[in-house]
């Protein structure tokens, strides 16, 4: 069995408004507000890595642990290209020598993917750290489309998730890949982010919705019952759709976007992390994601008495 | 004529979404601004509901409902 135990975030100090970056882009800030929910988001400084944004993360959610992991996971789509990721320096930076650090290159689905092998992994090693960071900042200076840069924001959250009971007990998990949409949303790390956002928004629409109710189904809990859903923060838009393919209420669906945009893997458990910290109802709770690859999936936990 | 009972049929749905109808058939339903983003899942939806038909997610690649005439050529491969 594998269970949450609490989550962490960081997000950079530097405050990016659609003010700001509006007239750039050829929109106003109330088109920005209502195409996508984002009113302002994170940039951070130049010389920030996702290593840092991760090591904050992780500080962040073991502050009050004497925890040392027994193994780390670091999802990250904006690291830098090659190798090694970010997962070493992470884990050796935390102080955690000869722990395995594995790093999930996998952007947006990222964390969501970490938190289905960790729930795997506790049984071998314990005590497993999940951290989603990104620094989309760097991958929008290039791209394709300037007006979508007005997405994307920084940040990282975590999770620890351990054999040992916790705050959450993990149900179940439903994982998917599809690779003939490989070429529809894709950063090469040097220069371009490319995204057909028809067919992100027309795959994610279906493929969410599916995938939280394939996992619902296996623990045998209705969507009606859930409590709260802590999805991938892609777009209001979007959320507010699932929410309404799952006949559920938009309230059930936590959402920050509209402060920090588009953090990719970084936001679900960023989202997880505030709410988690204003004193959740018990209840099911379902995360979800989709993101480049394509890569999607849903997890159920379920609080414990 | 059953080509034109298509095409009214195809229209209808459009018109549904749409705050009105392309001019033309060639004319991209997403790029002239007459849908937006997430008008394309609304599309899908309503066309799997008129035609009778579901269109499975490997055949969601958006160009092939970006304009009558392109929805038309894909509906008739269903057709076939």
């Amino acid at each position: 069995m594998a269970f949450i135990h609490g989550f962490g975030m960081h997000v950079p100090a530097r405050v990016v408004t659609n003010e700001k970056i509006a007239a750039s882009m050829g929109k106003t800030p109330d088109w920005i507000e209502g195409a996508t929910g984002i009113r302002e988001r994170r940039w951070a400084e130049t010389e920030t890595s996702v290593a840092d944004l991760a090591v904050l993360a992780a500080q962040d959610c073991l502050r009050s642990s004497q925890i040392v992991p027994g193994m780390i996971i670091v999802a990250s789509g904006t690291a830098k290209p090659g190798f090694p990721g970010p997962a070493a320096e992470v884990a050796a930076r935390l102080g955690y020598e000869g722990i395995p650090a594995l790093d999930v290159p996998m952007a947006s689905a990222g964390s969501l993917f970490g938190m289905a092998l960790a729930s795997r992994m506790v049984e071998s090693y314990g005590d497993v750290l999940v951290i989603g960071a990104e620094k989309m900042s760097a991958a929008i200076q290039n791209l394709e489309d300037p007006s979508t840069a007005i997405l994307f924001g920084d940040g990282a959250g975590s999770v620890l998730i351990s054999n040992r009971p916790g705050r959450w007990k993990i149900l179940n998990s439903v994982l998917h890949s599809d690779g003939q949409f490989r070429d529809e949303l894709t950063y090469d790390g040097a220069s371009k982010l490319h995204m057909n956002g028809l067919s992100v928004i027309m795959q994610a629409s279906r493929k969410i919705p599916a995938a939280i109710q394939e996992a619902l189904a296996s623990a045998n809990i209705a969507a009606s019952d859930v409590t709260a859903f802590l999805m991938h923060q892609a777009n209001h838009n979007l959320i507010v759709r699932v929410a309404k393919a799952l006949e559920v209420p938009g309230e059930k669906f936590y959402s920050n976007i509209e402060r920090y945009g588009n953090t990719s893997s970084a936001s679900m458990l960023i989202a997880a992390a505030e709410w988690a910290a204003n004193s959740p109802q018990d209840g099911p709770i379902v995360f979800a994601a989709f993101g480049a690859g394509y890569h999607w999936g849903a997890l159920v936990a379920v609080s414990e008495k | 004529m059953p080509e034109t009972s298509q095409r009214e049929r195809l229209l209808r749905v459009i018109a549904s979404i749409a705050q009105k109808l392309p001019a033309d058939p060639e004319e991209s339903l997403f790029e002239s601004g007459l849908l937006d983003s997430f008008a394309l899942p609304d599309l899908v939806s309503a066309l799997e509901k008129e035609f009778s038909i579901e269109i499975p997610d490997r055949d969601l690649n958006p160009r092939k409902f970006d304009s009558i005439a392109r929805i038309e050529q894909y509906l008739s491969t269903r057709a076939a």
